[in-house]
């Protein structure tokens, strides 16, 4: 396959996400503006403006007209997609990291870095359909967890909410109480950060990448673990197919040591590994520096993955991927 | 003026270089794509020097990058108005590129690899430099190290190949000039003395599946299945080395005639027996 090359981005990528269509790609970085593309030929749409700081995650609503964005900024955004007009700002007193809607859209969860004296929390937002009814108002604030909070995303039905990050713990916590249900066993758990969340496609199970150079596969609902996919090195982003029993993860040494090495020892590459059978399917190379961020077109026939070296490699599988046997 | 007025040839102005003339030219033809993807293009035009009419063929390879199926919503946000920095960007910004570069799955080991021969010395260090001046393969052995090495001169002897020309002592060539394509050719056949060559072979069989097939006679140095360039289609044959004749010699008495995939395999010694 031939890659498309996006460069739309001065600084390293931090989280690119497909609305569900899998028309557009969304991607964010180090640098203040996030990009929307369009998934088959890498032409660039727009650019949302405003934000002040890094833009660490977004996600896009399921309708495709609206963006959420959190930045180093402290604070979240919503976007208008097509016109890349802002609609309005929540803020905060750290910065914000991780975004997500909720099935419907009418929530989001948004979480914020422990940043001088605050404790991270993950907070639940109503997202009005109105803008004028829209209130920065928090319908939920978890809190209790040391560390940063890397990743918070929806379980199923929006009943809960699963929180990973520094501790390398996982959590679930009840998005009426507010309280903690499960957490992920010590021993079986990842041992280092986690850096990365992804759900499958029919939210019954979800993979986490972490820095011990690990992704674990996991019940959404009982937080067990199924599946552990072994790397040589650590883990910053993950996805699981949704057409294939395919996860991909990438990542590659620390930002910090990447001068001192050849590209190759670096092992910049997206890895393959079955879903089920663990063992690896391959590697896709590219990238000069670290992978930071991938994601599965939800049609399951491209994906693209955003590096460290400030670009966007988007892949459309070639047709031998399709009848790959192991 | 005179294009409307059809202008003979003989009743042109010699002198009148600068007039614009493409109007005598034969109009642009454009074949295809084919089921293959090719397109042909033949376009005329005046080459400026010497004032003479060029043909030119161009063909070129239509791919299909990819396939989806697209919403309705979705080809609706096609013509979304640019916005932000992609709105007033220039073209030749070139913040989109296809990678010059085949990227691919690079699976973890190679295939084939499974089926090893103890006896075929692993690659090590410095594999890159080693090159086998018997039996031609790289990063496998040295010559010194050869398996073949006794073997090498006396299968010379025993094919009694008509002397190549770059020895220097074939009496009939000496002296004359020797276009450099044949040289090679011939260089490359003696490197082809424990090959075999297989044919009407099934387009589904790749390499692997010939490492397969002939990897149980024993070590092999190249599998290798013709494809056409154009369709990326397999032609039908390939051509096996073995790093030991004796095994390519049990393998043709063995596979010669053999039913594989529901042909017939004919297998053959690849350099062309001299008679």
């Amino acid at each position: 396959m031939r890659p498309i090359l996006m460069k739309g981005h001065e600084r390293p990528l931090t989280f690119l996400r497909y609305n569900r269509d899998g028309d557009l790609l969304f991607s964010c970085a180090k640098d203040h503006s996030p990009n929307v593309w369009f998934a088959d030929n890498g032409d660039r749409l727009g650019t949302y403006r405003g934000h002040n700081g890094a833009v660490w995650s977004c996600d896009v609503s399921r309708d495709s007209t609206r963006l959420i964005t959190g930045s180093a900024d402290q604070t979240a955004k919503l976007w208008d997609v097509q016109t890349g007009r802002e609609l309005f700002t929540f803020r905060f007193d750290a910065p914000a990291r991780s975004v997500e809607f909720a099935i419907g859209d009418g929530l989001a969860v948004i979480t914020t870095d422990n940043f001088m004296d605050n404790v991270p929390t993950a907070q639940v937002k109503r997202i009005a359909e109105d803008l004028d009814d829209q209130s920065e108002e928090s319908l939920l604030v978890i809190t209790g967890i040391k560390g940063r909070i890397n990743r918070a995303v929806w379980g199923p039905l929006n009943r809960t909410i699963i929180t990973a990050g520094e501790d390398a713990t996982i959590r679930i916590w009840d998005t009426e109480t507010g309280k903690c249900l499960k957490e992920s066993d010590k021993e079986q758990g990842h041992q280092k950060t986690i850096t990365s969340l992804s759900k499958s496609a029919d939210w019954s199970h979800f993979l986490t990448g972490s820095l011990d150079k690990s992704a674990k596969l996991w019940d959404i609902r009982t937080l067990t673990l199924i599946k552990t996919y072994v790397t040589e090195r650590p883990v910053n982003a993950v996805d699981i197919s949704p057409l294939l029993d395919h996860v991909v993860i990438g990542g590659g040494q620390d930002a910090m040591n990447v001068t001192m090495t050849d590209r190759r020892a670096g092992k910049f590459e997206a890895k393959f590994f079955h879903k089920i059978l663990q063992e690896e399917i391959g590697g896709v190379k590219g990238h000069f520096g670290p992978i930071n961020a991938l994601a599965f077109n939800p049609d399951g026939r491209s994906f693209s993955s955003g590096g460290e070296d400030g670009y966007v490699r988007l892949h459309h599988f070639d047709s031998d991927y399709f009848n790959i046997k192991i | 003026m005179a294009a409307a007025t059809k202008m003979r040839w003989g009743e042109l102005d010699e002198n009148d270089d600068d007039g614009d003339l493409s109007f005598l030219l034969p109009p642009l033809v454009v074949t295809g794509p084919d089921e293959n993807g090719i397109k042909k293009t033949v376009e005329y035009r005046f080459d400026e020097e010497t004032g003479k009419t060029v043909k030119v063929t161009t063909t070129t390879r239509v791919r299909e990058v990819a396939r989806t199926r697209v919403t309705k919503r979705a080809i609706e946000r096609r013509g979304w108005a640019k916005f932000g920095d992609a709105a007033h960007i220039d073209a030749g910004a070139r913040l989109t590129m296809v990678s010059t570069e085949e990227i691919v799955l690079e699976r973890p080991s190679a295939p084939g690899s499974k089926t090893e021969d103890p006896l075929v010395p692993k690659l090590d260090r410095g594999a890159a430099l080693m090159l086998c001046r018997i039996c031609g393969v790289k990063g496998n052995h040295w010559t010194s190290k050869c398996p073949n090495k006794d073997l090498a001169p006396q299968l010379d002897a025993l094919v009694d190949r008509p002397p190549t020309p770059d020895t220097g002592n074939g009496g009939s060539r000496q002296g004359k000039y020797v276009p450099p394509k044949p040289k090679e050719s011939d260089m490359r056949r003696r490197n082809d003395e424990n090959s075999v060559r297989v044919s009407n072979l099934s387009e589904d069989t790749h390499e692997d599946d010939l490492r397969e097939l002939f990897g149980s006679f024993g070590p092999l140095t190249r599998a290798y299945v013709s494809l056409d360039h154009r369709t990326g289609e397999s032609r039908g044959f390939g051509f096996v080395s073995f790093v030991y004749r004796e095994h390519a010699e049990k393998a043709i008495a063995k596979l010669n005639g053999y039913g594989y995939d529901n042909l017939i395999l004919h297998v053959e010694w690849a350099a062309p027996r001299p008679n």
